[in-house]
């Protein structure tokens, strides 16, 4: 671990004063522990096995400023619908990591089920919530997970009741908008899925070309018997900013899972899921695609904890780097003892794009019971040259056939989101970033 | 007998090669200090820049810490409390040739099954022997000399062949590499050196036995050996150790250079007592070995079966500098009881075109902990370069565990990098099948075992190949889930 000594730190340390003075009762205890942690064991370094690969330097020189709640004067709710997309559910906006009522758009949803804002429900269910809160910080300390538990204020609740079908997405879009100065904000979610209840949940990062700012999102996810949530998140964070978040989900008995991560945006981004099958027969499936480019540099560690018997895990993840960027996949699977007929795979391919573009990849496991079935593969590669000369003397320029070869790479993992005004939205951003390969509607 | 307790009793088999023999040794006091490192280079009469790279080597360990981010558990080891040099008391000078070696120790070396005189008429392969940690006997060293190749003990390439040594010596593992390895820089004791001259294919096997006999004692040996341009060498390395409740250290360094278009083949059998069924005693089997492709187009191969030792801690590595250069990795380890083996290969591509393929099969039984462990790096410079790593791993009973942590990091876009692994256990269809045709269960969990480790196995030279076999078999008996 490195020291505390660097803008970053100081820069909050001066702000985490003032914050003490207005916290919210249960949680101030936590939130003094969480900060100490920091100031006590620092910044994880590239000597940390877990984050080898996450490029910290540039974060820790930028002096942030503790976000707070404000009113954007350049948002309204048209230019969110406009940047975020409209995909047809509850819309819950986030502005540095706060609440922004004006710019939301709540339906109707079923009966006893919730969306909303977290520092609301903190207001009315404190005690309840703080253990769910503190977790992460609690069973996996590090410099960030201990931030947000110090200084997470808001960000979304979601809770569907038992067997509550919730068909719509919903959305929660977090947007960032600093004005002169760079923002640290720490927006916090929560989704609690009761029993036999099914629900989408979609989150989007964006910001404005230009701002610098560092987004050190965590959001839990608890599916509870047969609950099936599927989740998707866009990181399309403006190449300016930074983008730290953690994914901690875990699944009872017989529930499903799926997550899509979309990581297209950011100067430095690392978004770390961690799903835990704590009951028989649960599945999870986790896809990802980074697509790193200029001097980008996208890391991707995720972890499955199987600690039940009889639970499936698929994992698949595909990098295309270009340009300078760098991506990174750390896949680790852990079978705990006792949990017999494991079946777990994995795959991470990756395509490099230009001489400069770099990739490491990980795929780990960690097996302590015998009867599984646990399998992983990697490849790191280029373009086949045949196809490319294929295209190429059926007329296309180089550019051309090579734009269009990596888009068809890509659009495996985009064909497997199944929210439809989400996937057109993202094979246009996608295509517009590959060189404008045109899609076909 | 029920496949449970068929595979108990395969895997509860002894360990045999446990004994002791009685032969006087010369040893320096226990502990660690300049004056002790001082105490071997001059009982090994060695010139001053030797024991100028010793000293070095020991300051330098002073300032290192003990490595902590292996997957494997063990208590402190007091480095104070290890007798730094052992040696059979020679009852003469020293051996000139097979017959006036110690006979206690040919004896020795008759039970372990490598009769030096035996080896020397039947096999043709040239063995050099070291107990504890001195060479007792080098054999057809005439034959070697005829054709130009070096073979003989470190200690002796010191004093004839200074000038080879000092030019190699450190030059793919330096003394400040890690813990282990500068720990050895400065107090190894013997070890074997071999140098292949240019054009020179080596006319037989070399071969290495290592046995550590003393108690408390650490082997702390040095394997040298370079091969010149288009030179090939193969060579193979066998260990075992007395059965003792005490854990002893081994911390070997092995260097291999082959510079343009030379080929080197390192083959392994490790055996070293491992420790009773309750993970008491055993060697603490700490080694680093790496082999540098210096020229264009050479060729290292490692080939290692891992039976033996408590711990097992090495990544025989190599780096590809030579434009088409090759590496090879080929790996069999078994962890049963309470033996944990983290082991894996580095493969570092710079050079063009340079290939590397990564075989490793483990199989972990009891409580047995197995780990692989891999990086393969790509430079921005290795345009062209190729890898295909492999590792499965086979568990055999509920509470051993096989962890993979392999690492790919690519700097250059024309590389091709592929990994797959899988984790298996025998699975009752196979043994159902060869019940059905009337093979006992445990030969059909000897021979299913046998033939998961079959492709690394067909890499060994044809006499250790079938040692091998008979050590799974042995190391193995009775382990079906």
């Amino acid at each position: 671990m490195s020291g505390t000594a660097n803008a970053f730190f100081e820069g909050l340390s001066r702000f985490d004063v003032k914050r003490n003075g207005h916290l919210i009762g249960g949680l101030k205890g936590l939130r003094r522990s969480a900060f100490q942690w920091v100031a006590e064991r620092g910044f994880p370094t590239a000597r940390d096995e877990a984050w080898k690969y996450t490029r910290l330097g540039p974060i820790l020189e930028v002096p942030f400023e503790l976000a707070e709640p404000t009113v954007s004067r350049r948002l309204s709710a048209g230019t969110i619908a406009e940047l975020a997309g409209d995909l047809g559910g509850a819309r819950l906006v986030m502005v540095n990591g706060y609440f922004a009522k004006e710019l939301s758009s709540l339906k109707t949803l079923p009966k006893g089920a919730q969306v909303m804002s977290l520092a609301a429900a903190l207001a009315e269910e404190e005690e309840q919530l703080a253990p769910l809160l503190s977790r992460p910080f609690r069973e996996q300390p590090h410099a960030f997970t201990a931030l947000s538990a110090a200084l997470a204020e808001d960000g979304a609740l979601v809770r569907i009741p038992a067997n509550t079908t919730i068909e719509e997405p919903i959305h929660l879009v977090f947007i960032s908008d600093t004005g002169a100065s760079p923002l640290v904000s720490h927006p916090r979610c929560l989704v609690l899925a009761g029993p036999g209840s099914r629900a989408t949940i979609v989150e989007s990062y964006l910001g404005i070309p230009g701002d610098v700012y560092l987004n050190n999102a965590v959001t839990d996810i608890v599916l509870e018997e047969g609950a099936v949530v599927e989740h998707y998140k866009l990181q399309n964070e403006t190449e300016t900013a930074f983008h730290i978040a953690l994914l901690d989900v875990r699944q009872g008995r017989g529930s499903r899972f799926s997550s899509h991560s979309l990581a297209l945006g950011a100067s430095t981004a690392r978004h770390e899921v961690r799903v835990r099958l704590e009951a028989e027969g649960a599945e999870v499936t986790l896809n990802g695609l980074y697509m790193p480019r200029g001097e980008q540099h996208l890391d991707n560690p995720t972890t499955i904890e199987h600690a039940a018997p009889h639970c499936t895990s698929r994992e698949f993840y595909k990098g295309v780097i270009d340009g300078h960027g760098r991506g990174s996949f750390d896949g680790r699977i852990i079978v705990r003892p006792g949990a017999f007929k494991t079946d777990a795979s994995q795959t991470n391919k990756n395509l490099l794009l230009s001489g400069s573009a770099q990739v490491d990849t990980r795929p780990r496991l960690e097996i302590f019971a015998d009867d599984v079935k646990c399998t992983h593969g990697a490849a790191v590669g280029q373009l086949d040259a045949e196809a490319v000369f294929y295209l190429r003397s059926r007329g296309l320029p180089h550019g051309a056939a090579r734009d269009l070869l990596s888009y068809a790479f890509v659009n495996e993992m985009l064909r497997l989101v199944r929210v439809e005004a989400l996937r057109s939205r993202v094979e246009k951003m996608v295509a517009w970033r590959l060189g404008g390969v045109e899609v076909a509607a | 007998m029920n496949p449970q307790s068929e595979i108990r009793d395969f895997t509860n088999r002894e360990y045999k090669y446990g004994f002791v023999t009685d032969i006087e040794t010369d040893a320096v006091p226990r502990g660690l200090s300049e004056d002790v490192i001082r105490l071997i280079s001059a009982k090994k009469n060695e010139p001053e820049w030797m024991l100028d790279w010793r000293l070095k080597a020991y300051r330098h360990w002073l300032t290192l810490e003990e490595p902590r981010w292996h997957n494997v558990h063990y208590g402190p080891i007091d480095y104070q409390d290890i007798i730094y040099y052992a040696a059979p008391k020679p009852r003469a000078a020293g051996p000139k040739s097979l017959d006036e070696v110690d006979p206690a120790m040919v004896a020795m070396f008759n039970k372990l099954g490598i009769s030096l005189a035996e080896q020397e008429r039947l096999s043709g392969i040239a063995v050099d022997a070291i107990v504890d940690s001195v060479s007792v006997g080098t054999t057809f060293k005439k034959k070697l000399a005829e054709v130009g190749v070096i073979f003989c003990s470190f200690s002796e390439a010191v004093q004839n062949h200074p000038d080879l040594v000092r030019k190699y010596l450190g030059s793919v593992v330096p003394y400040t590499d890690n813990y282990f390895a500068t720990l050895n820089s400065a107090v190894f004791t013997d070890g074997s050196f071999c140098f292949v001259p240019r054009g020179v294919r080596c006319p037989m096997e070399l071969s290495t036995y290592f046995r550590i006999n003393a108690a408390d004692t650490g082997q702390f040996e040095r394997t040298l050996i370079v091969a010149e341009d288009a030179a090939s060498v193969s060579y193979l390395e066998g260990c075992t150790a007395p059965m003792r409740d005490k854990n002893q250290l081994h911390a070997a360094v092995v260097e291999l250079v082959a510079l343009e278009g030379a080929q080197i083949k390192y083959s392994t059998v490790q055996n070293w007592y491992p420790g009773d069924k309750d993970g008491k005693g055993g060697i603490y089997n700490f080694v680093t070995k790496r082999g540098k492709c210096a020229g264009a187009n050479s060729k290292i191969s490692w080939t290692q079966v891992e039976t033996g030792s408590a711990i097992t801690w090495k990544y025989p590595s190599v780096i590809l500098q030579g434009d088409g250069s090759v590496g090879e990795f080929y790996s069999v380890a078994l962890t049963n009881n309470r033996q944990q083996a983290d082991t894996g290969t580095k493969m570092i591509h710079i050079g063009k075109n340079t290939r590397s393929t990564i075989l490793a099969k483990g199989i972990s039984a009891g409580h047995g902990q197995n780990t692989y462990r891999g990086l393969v790096k790509i430079l921005k410079s290795a345009t062209g370069a190729r890898n295909h790593t492999q590792c499965d791993s086979l568990l055999l009973g509920e509470t051993c565990g096989a962890h993979t942590f392999p690492s790919i990091e690519v700097k250059n876009p024309t590389a091709q990098v592929e990994h797959e692994a899988s984790t298996s256990k025998i699975g009752e269809d196979q043994l159902f099948y060869c019940r059905q045709r009337g093979i006992r269960e445990e030969d059909a969990v000897s021979m299913i075992v046998n033939g998961f480790c079959r492709e690394v196995f067909k890499e060994l030279p044809m006499e250790f190949a079938v040692e091998a076999q008979k050590l799974l078999g042995v190391s193995l008996e009775g382990c079906v889930g």
